[in-house]
């Protein structure tokens, strides 16, 4: 279980890594949205792996915390999919705008000799 | 109290005078006037306490912890400071009213000026030396802000940047001067630190603070070899040159001199370098007054040689020597002051500055050049006026230093009368003689109150010159008293001291004066001269140049040496240095995989592994295969969804799943702004060799970082967890937060204000965005309707999307898509209200409602639905922050910090009682923000497609509803 996450987790962050280096806008915006689910999946399960123990205390009485998968991680990772969200649809602007502004889709702005 | 409302004032009435429109001359003017004669009254009225001997403190805890006070401290001295700033300041204001022209921004000059004249009090006031250096840089920067006022001038540009970087420098050494006597001291206190002058001079510090308070003192007021950017500084207005560059803030550096003197002085090393640095300026700048062809040049060199002179009393270190310096700083302030005015007064009524031009000005302008005669000749140090008297003392105590042998420093002292008699005698030149008739102005007298200021001033050379007892005594003895203290001499302010050495060194400096300039214009005349002759060579504006070229020329090379403008390289280098960090964090053992798949469900594991091979799939085709690579995308989306449903985390999924999906409609919106790629093969090149080098490096590197992230994550996992403060909130979520569902709650009780924050972010990107696209020009050849858009055998193609969804192609969809609307909306609602104690909640729920209407607009058309629903962003973006802030100062009220909960609990009809919580509302706001910001995003993209069918004819959206009309 905790390997085929982890296995998963390196594959995803893998070919993100690979398509940030590369040249052309659209690649790395596909790249930065892998390495986020990838980094996105590494800061929840640093609460550990539970199944069928959401974080909703809806027993009687005082809840017990061994029970309930860690909420931490969890919230955190639900912002940073939300702030995600934002910064992609601002790369996204930014990558139009320079499209249109010098004619390439390269990240440098100007074709190199060429590719 | 009366003190600090004496700082604050002009800050204040800065800030005021900085919000005036642009053409609210008068008011400004008596803004600042009144300002500057209300201070005045202020502080006229403490003199009394002053004549006393009092020395009046306020204090204020400032950083208690490191034993620094704000301190405002008033004796004689500053009192005397405190009177020139404001009341020079009071009649360059008056003089400025009438020298700026119409067409300059006022506002932003008295703002300046205001600033100023606070930063300036603020260093003759601080009790407390790292509080006067705070404030001598601010003198710094706001002399930089009225050097290049008129910033559409190249020269003022140089000049400010010049000033800025010699002064600034200098305050920075000043500040680590003061640094370096505070730890002598132990203290910080101005106080303090003059009574402990015997133990400064001992200390084995005591030369490298002497030497760095020096710089910052000998920068300021314009001393040898830093004297060069003085002159460069007259590309200021007049009003300023007169008020920053020869009466006040110049006088910083001597200021500065005068309040350490009983603290540095007295030591071989003082004298040595200031008096030293005095004397080679006095000369310098006396001498090269002479060969100066613009008149504010001219008095830039007298003003530079006039504060070598007080310097160099001041190195002479005599109590008389001091008295002898405190009053040529007044002095200087009065006549030179009233020479900026008149030279500005010349520029501004005839339009020239220039002496080689300029002749016979006394015929059209008589009072004036009455008025700039009297006051020059204070500046040569002609009897019965104050000048003379200054200038008098000043031979006087060159005579004691060298005692009976020694006669170089009277010698430098005498060349300098006669200099200056010299350079006045050219200045005054420009009144006699046959009048110039190309002037680009007849020059005629000012107005009364521009010619006002000079009059008053130069009333008071001659009143301090004629009565000096009478006029001046009680405050220059104030002045003196509150620097030496029990050493006070005694000396006599008189005329007439009967027949002795320095009243014959005046008379020869007279007479040498005139015989020196009648044998200038007759064998070496200034008017042709193009340069100072034997000094020109060792510019120090040259030099400086050199400097900051030879810092640019370094800075370009270590640039070019380590940095590239390529981006590829820069994300290849913090990747690397990611992986080999990540690399020292550990990697699990051997003993760690033993069984490393137990437990593994093979549902799950499939789900995985479809994540992986989209992922990988993406990857692949990201390049030549943009949609498919989308499409690819969302299902890794998708899978990690499901991930985190499996893991325990439904509002994970929930989010994740909604954020899916308005990512994919937002990448798509971008899609068509994109250029066309052929892959190699179609277009039949080979790709080189060192692209597949690059490529094999940077697959390299990506299967390095998968797998090290991969190890790290493992190796975390086999560990068992550490007490994380997790089960702090889930034992609290619902007795402390009210709700069950422990990550809301977190979010909007617990951490709600990190939640405030990133609502802000989210609120600031969509506007950003919006901003951004405002100006977005789209790639020319993007601008063409797409391919599929103009198949000639496609119907759809003449018909609105509207129309298309109504009865084209897109009827069963547009007939099902409409119903879901509402349920849509249910839904959303339905998330929000439950979100506190299950799955759901303000961010799901803004998600879930922003995508019920993007469905809308991707189905008929953005024209189509805002016929239709007024979607506002800005709307729900506003309020929803308006929201969050009111519920986290609603706390306030009740005397909580804010962002505190509270839970009410309500008896309602029908419903019975409900418990509404404060984080109720706060959520509500979130939901407002997200659903705000996803719109406006969207809608802002979605919304090009029509602008640029716009632009090159008319809207395909406009013509297909046009032709609509014509078959209906």
């Amino acid at each position: 279980m905790e390997a085929a996450i982890a296995i998963t987790i390196g594959i995803l962050f893998g070919s993100g890594v690979w398509l940030v280096l590369r040249p052309r806008t659209f690649q790395v915006i596909i790249g930065l949205l892998l390495m986020s689910y990838a980094v996105n999946l590494f800061i929840f399960v640093m609460g550990r792996l539970w199944i069928d123990q959401a974080p909703l205390t809806l027993a009687p009485g005082t809840p017990d915390p061994s029970v309930h998968a860690d909420p931490l991680s969890q919230a955190l990772v639900l912002t940073a999919i939300v702030i995600g969200f934002a910064t992609t649809a601002l790369y996204l602007v930014m990558m139009l705008g320079a499209r249109g502004l010098t004619g390439s889709d390269h990240v440098d702005a100007e074709e190199e000799d060429e590719q | 109290m009366l003190l600090p409302v004496l700082l604050l004032l002009p800050f204040v009435c800065s800030v005021i005078a900085a919000c005036m429109p642009a053409d609210a001359r008068n008011r400004e003017v008596w803004l600042a006037g009144t300002a500057c004669f209300v201070s005045l009254l202020g502080v006229a009225s403490l003199f009394p306490q002053i004549s006393a001997g009092e020395v009046m403190r306020y204090e204020l805890a400032w950083m208690p912890a490191y034993g620094l006070d704000f301190v405002l401290r008033v004796d004689g001295l500053a009192w005397l400071f405190m009177v020139l700033v404001l009341g020079i300041g009071m009649l360059v204001v008056l003089y400025a009213h009438y020298y700026m022209s119409p067409e300059d921004p006022v506002p932003r000059f008295f703002s300046f000026l205001l600033a100023f004249m606070g930063a300036m009090l603020g260093i003759v006031m601080s009790g407390n030396l790292i509080q006067l250096a705070v404030f001598w840089e601010l003198t710094s920067i706001t002399s930089f802000l009225l050097i290049g006022y008129w910033h559409h001038r190249a020269d003022a540009r140089r000049g400010a940047r010049m000033a800025f970087t010699v002064t600034a420098s200098g305050g920075l050494c000043l500040f680590a001067g003061v640094i370096i006597l505070g730890r002598i001291v132990g203290s910080y206190d101005l106080d303090v630190v003059i009574a402990a002058g015997e133990q400064v001079r001992a200390h084995t510090l005591y030369f490298p603070a002497l030497l760095l308070i020096v710089l910052g003192a000998l920068t300021k007021s314009a001393q040898f070899p830093f004297h060069f950017w003085l002159p460069h500084a007259m590309a200021a207005p007049t009003p300023v040159s007169s008020y920053l560059h020869s009466a006040t803030m110049v006088k910083a550096g001597v200021f500065l001199l005068m309040r350490l003197w009983p603290v540095l002085s007295g030591t071989e090393e003082w004298r040595w370098i200031v008096a030293g640095a005095g004397v080679c300026t006095l000369l310098i700048g006396s001498f090269a007054a002479i060969f100066q062809h613009d008149i504010k040049g001219l008095l830039a060199y007298s003003t530079i040689s006039h504060l070598g002179l007080i310097t160099v009393l001041l190195g002479i270190g005599t109590p008389l020597a001091m008295v002898a310096a405190i009053f040529h700083t007044i002095n200087h302030a009065t006549f030179k002051a009233s020479l900026f005015m008149a030279a500005g007064i010349i520029d501004h009524e005839s339009g020239s500055r220039d002496m080689r031009i300029l002749r016979g000005l006394g015929r059209h302008m008589p009072i004036t050049a009455t008025l700039a005669i009297v006051a020059s000749a204070a500046m040569a140090g002609v009897p019965l006026l104050n000048g003379f008297l200054s200038k008098e003392m000043f031979f006087a105590e060159t005579l004691l230093v060298g005692g009976d042998t020694d006669w170089w420093m009277s010698g430098a002292a005498l060349a300098m009368g006669i200099f200056s008699v010299t350079y006045s005698l050219r200045f005054i030149s420009i009144f006699f003689g046959k009048p110039q008739v190309d002037l680009p102005r007849v020059p005629h007298e000012p107005p009364r109150w521009m010619r006002f200021p000079v009059e008053l001033l130069v009333l008071l050379c001659l009143v301090v010159g004629v009565l000096p007892a009478l006029s001046i005594d009680q405050i220059l003895h104030n002045a003196v008293y509150s620097v030496l203290g029990e050493q006070m001499p005694s000396y006599d302010l008189a005329v007439w001291h009967g027949l002795n050495i320095p009243l014959v060194m005046s008379i020869a400096a007279l007479l040498g004066g005139v015989l020196f300039y009648r044998l200038l214009r007759r064998r070496f005349n200034p008017d042709l001269r193009e340069h100072v002759p034997l000094i020109h060579r060792f510019s120090g504006a040259q030099g400086y140049e050199n400097v900051m070229s030879a810092l640019s020329r370094s800075a370009d090379f270590v640039l070019e040496l380590f940095n590239t403008v390529r981006l590829q390289p820069q994300i290849f280098c913090i990747l690397l240095a990611m992986v080999a960090v990540i690399a020292t964090l550990g990697l699990p053992s051997s003993r760690h995989l033993a069984d490393p798949f137990a437990n593994l469900d093979p549902l799950f594991a499939l789900l995985l592994a479809i994540g992986c091979i989209c992922a990988v799939a993406a990857a692949w085709q990201a390049k030549y295969h943009r949609l498919a690579a989308l499409a690819l995308l969302g299902g890794t989306g998708v899978v990690v969804s499901v991930v985190f449903l499996w893991l325990s985390a439904p509002d994970l999924a929930l989010t994740q799943l909604m954020v899916e999906t308005v990512t994919t409609v937002l990448l798509l919106l971008g899609l068509r702004w994109l250029p066309p790629r052929k892959t190699p093969k179609e277009l039949a090149i080979e790709v080189p060799r060192r692209v597949w080098l690059r490529r094999s490096r940077d697959l390299a590197l990506a299967v390095m970082s998968g797998l090290l992230l991969a190890g790290i994550t493992y190796a975390i996992l086999l560990r068992p967890s550490a007490d994380t403060i997790g089960d702090f909130f889930l034992l609290r979520a619902l007795s402390e937060g009210g709700g069950t569902n422990a990550v809301n709650v977190l979010l909007v009780d617990f951490r709600g204000f990190d939640t405030l924050g990133e609502i802000t972010v989210l609120a600031a990107v969509g506007l950003t965005i919006y901003a951004l696209l405002r100006r977005f020009r789209p790639a020319p050849e993007s601008l063409v309707q797409p391919e599929q858009q103009t198949d000639p055998l496609d119907p759809a193609i003449h018909q609105a999307p509207s129309r298309q969804a109504r009865t084209g192609y897109l009827m069963v969809a547009g007939i099902y898509l409409r119903l879901l609307l509402p349920f849509m909306l249910l839904f959303a609602v339905y998330y929000f209200m439950r979100g506190h104690n299950l799955p759901g909640g303000g961010f799901v729920a803004g998600l879930i409602f922003a995508v019920a209407i993007i469905l809308q607009y991707m189905l008929a058309g953005a024209v189509w639905v805002e016929a239709h629903l007024r979607v506002r962003p800005f709307r729900w973006l506003g309020l929803g922050l308006i929201l969050a802030c009111a519920t986290g100062l609603g706390a306030w009220i009740f005397g909580y910090p804010f962002l505190t909960s509270h839970t009410a609990h309500l008896h309602l009809p029908l419903l019975g009682e409900v418990h509404v919580p404060s984080a109720f509302f706060f959520d509500l706001g979130v939901f407002s923000v997200v659903v705000g910001s996803t719109m406006l995003i969207l809608i802002a993209l979605a919304h090009q497609s029509i602008r640029s069918h716009r632009q090159p004819g008319k809207s395909a959206d406009v013509e297909a509803s046009a032709s609509m009309q014509e078959s209906s």
